[in-house]
């Protein structure tokens, strides 16, 4: 029962830890290329969400829904670079966390404003519902495992475009060292332009995945922005290779966590204080977990600037 | 971050509007409100708002310590709001209701956390700094939510407002006016004598230039830190107030966007001042308070539909007006005043 129960943990930690990675595949590079501390991250994710809300209301169908929604993420990420972030890269931290929260406080209200407060429920597509037998007697989702292989797909082709394509090295290398970069003559304006619609794109996608299996509702970005900054702290600003370990780790750090801290405490204290206990302490668990790695490795585990 | 390091230069002297009126005018514009008050029809409003203004100024002002005099953007600063809250929340729920008794808990608790918290986050710098206070800060909510025995998620309300030596000294709303523009006026005494004086330069010196306080025989660690947990120390005060004012107290005082807004009203106001978070603060929270109703005012010649959807969604309005503030209005209120001075 117990290693039934572990594994479908871990595979719903597995699935989680990919769509953090989604979200902060973006925000590392353009923290890590641009410098730029981008708060507002989180409520592209929501926007993806709820396009694809929209979309599959007015289509019907998932697919195609996801389709549109890509594209207007995109054009979106890029709109709220040539209205809002442009302006900041030059900027310190500090105003860009003020003027990113802005944005949130903005369009967290919008998204109420258009859709209203209620969440918003998008059906799991036909093709996808239902369960599957990965073990004897052990059903999981099909939807939750199309999630991880999706993310899989989706790690894999960053994988290929950042390492082994032009753009990719120019992101590279502009996470070591922009300046120096910009001064070989590269449009780093554009460069920027690029990364930062990329990332709110990847946003979006992650958001339009999980639409089906939580519930669209204003402010769904907040909480998982800031699990997303602690993913990229852990794995080193501006490294994708970080990203994708810290967000599997953090995936099942919390997942896992939050099911077995309270049986783990019970061989040390009685099971009333264990499970109280073991409550409290889950939800701290990745924080504990991110202070503890930023304590010993000042910057983070894969630090991309040397 | 060195941008926002600057301090102000002295400012040249000259007759007429100085600068350095503001505190006196700020205070003594605290001490009248409760006299002007009844003019307005809506006493008790009034001073709840402005009871409301002066907690998150101590809490603001705090902040303006590390960040403004030490350019540490804490992200977490709500925790310490929580810590001091909750300290009153769970020794009243004891029966121990004396806030002299709450008060040192509170800031011995604050002063704990943020000397844990602080001597981690000081071994990282700029943005990692950011995100480590802001883990801490979310570390502890989380902690807060799972309190079941303390309202978990849906808090506590108190059974009263925290006693004084044994007095309901608190209960009236006038009362606790006073007592929070003294506790207002002491933080704000207490911060302008830390940063006047040696550890304050010191302090300033370790934003400017930690290299070269370090080659002139200072740890800039050291005082970093020690200003970290007096920071701390001051924001626990405002959450026990903040507890005692709504008479209740919850997770939600400590959520991270609860400190981006603090950070905020420090910006607002102008870093590095004081006085400026202060304003900072009640500005932010006038905004926040009469938006919705300025926006109703100003779409007069809308239908009535409109307007009240309008202030309904008045945070729609909110969040650019904070987008231009910050790329437009540098150096805050109190840049736009030494600005208006020089010409």
């Amino acid at each position: 029962m117990t290693t039934t129960l572990l594994l479908v943990q871990a595979l719903n930690g597995i699935q989680f830890g990919l769509i953090l990675f989604l979200i902060a595949a973006g925000l590392t590079l353009v923290f890590g290329v641009m410098d730029f501390i981008n708060l507002a991250h989180g409520v592209q994710y929501m926007v993806g969400a709820y396009l694809v809300a929209a979309f599959s209301a007015w289509t019907g169908n998932f697919a195609l829904a996801l389709l549109l929604a890509l594209p207007t993420a995109l054009a979106f990420g890029l709109l709220l670079e040539v209205l809002i972030f442009r302006h900041l890269y030059d900027r310190d931290h500090l105003d860009q966390v003020l003027a990113t929260f802005g944005v949130i406080v903005f369009l967290n209200q919008a998204v109420k404003f258009v859709w209203g407060a209620a969440p918003l429920n998008v059906p799991v597509p036909e093709i996808l519902s239902g369960s599957v037998e990965i073990a004897n007697g052990l059903l999981y989702p099909v939807y939750r495992l199309a999630i991880i292989a999706a993310g899989l797909t989706v790690a894999g082709l960053l994988y290929v475009l950042v390492s082994h394509t032009r753009v990719g090295m120019l992101v590279r290398a502009g996470a070591t060292n922009a300046q120096m970069v910009s001064a070989l003559g590269v449009n780093i304006q554009r460069l920027f332009m690029v990364v930062f619609g990329f990332g709110a794109m990847l946003a979006g996608f992650a958001g339009a995945m999980v639409a089906p299996i939580l519930s669209v509702e204003p402010g769904m970005g907040d909480n998982i922005l800031i699990l997303a900054f602690v993913v990229i702290v852990i794995g080193g600003v501006g490294s994708i290779r970080g990203a994708f370990l810290a967000a599997l780790l953090i995936g099942l750090v919390d997942t896992v966590g939050r099911t077995f801290a309270p049986n783990l405490l019970r061989i040390f204290l009685d099971p009333a204080t264990a499970s109280q206990t073991g409550r409290a302490i889950a939800p701290m668990l990745i924080y504990i977990f991110m202070a503890a790695v930023l304590f010993f490795r000042p910057s983070g585990l894969f630090p991309a600037k040397r | 971050m060195t941008e926002l390091a600057q301090t102000q230069p002295v400012s040249v002297r000259s007759p007429g509007w100085r600068p350095e009126l503001v505190p006196i005018v700020l205070f003594a514009a605290f001490a009248a409100a409760p006299l002007l008050a009844p003019a307005s029809g809506a006493e008790g409003y009034v001073l709840s708002l402005l009871t409301r203004v002066m907690i998150f100024g101590i809490a603001a002002m705090s902040l303006d310590l590390i960040l403004g005099y030490g350019a540490l953007v804490s992200f977490g600063h709500a925790a310490f709001l929580g810590i001091g809250a909750y300290a009153v929340g769970i020794l009243a729920s004891h029966g121990i209701e004396d806030a002299l008794i709450q008060v040192p808990v509170a800031l011995i608790g604050s002063a704990l956390f943020a000397l844990v918290t602080g001597a981690i986050s000081l071994r990282t710098k700029g943005v990692y700094f950011i995100m480590i206070t802001l883990a801490f800060g979310q570390m502890l909510f989380f902690l807060a939510t799972s309190l079941a025995a303390y309202g978990g998620d849906d808090g506590m309300t108190l059974p009263s407002r925290s006693l004084v030596g044994g007095f309901p000294l608190l209960k009236s709303d006038a009362a606790f006016y006073w007592v929070s523009l003294l506790c207002l006026f002491g933080s704000y005494a207490f911060s302008r004598s830390v940063v006047a004086s040696r550890f304050g330069r010191v302090l300033r010196g370790a934003k400017e230039n930690p290299a070269r306080m370090e080659a002139i025989g200072f740890h800039p660690f050291r005082y970093q830190l020690a200003a970290y947990v007096i920071s701390g120390m001051i924001a626990g005060l405002a959450g026990c107030l903040m507890a005692n004012q709504a008479e209740f107290v919850s997770p939600a005082f400590m959520t991270w966007q609860r400190s981006g807004e603090l950070i905020f009203m420090v910006v607002l106001g102008g870093l590095g001042s004081l006085h400026g978070a202060i304003i900072g603060a009640a500005l932010f929270l006038l905004l926040e308070e009469f938006l919705p109703e300025i926006l109703h005012g100003a779409s007069f010649m809308m239908d009535d539909a409109f307007r009240s959807h309008l202030a309904e969604n008045w945070k729609m309005v909110f969040g650019p007006i904070l987008i231009l503030i910050v790329l437009f209005a540098r150096g805050g209120i109190m840049g736009l005043l030494r600005r208006g001075r020089h010409g």
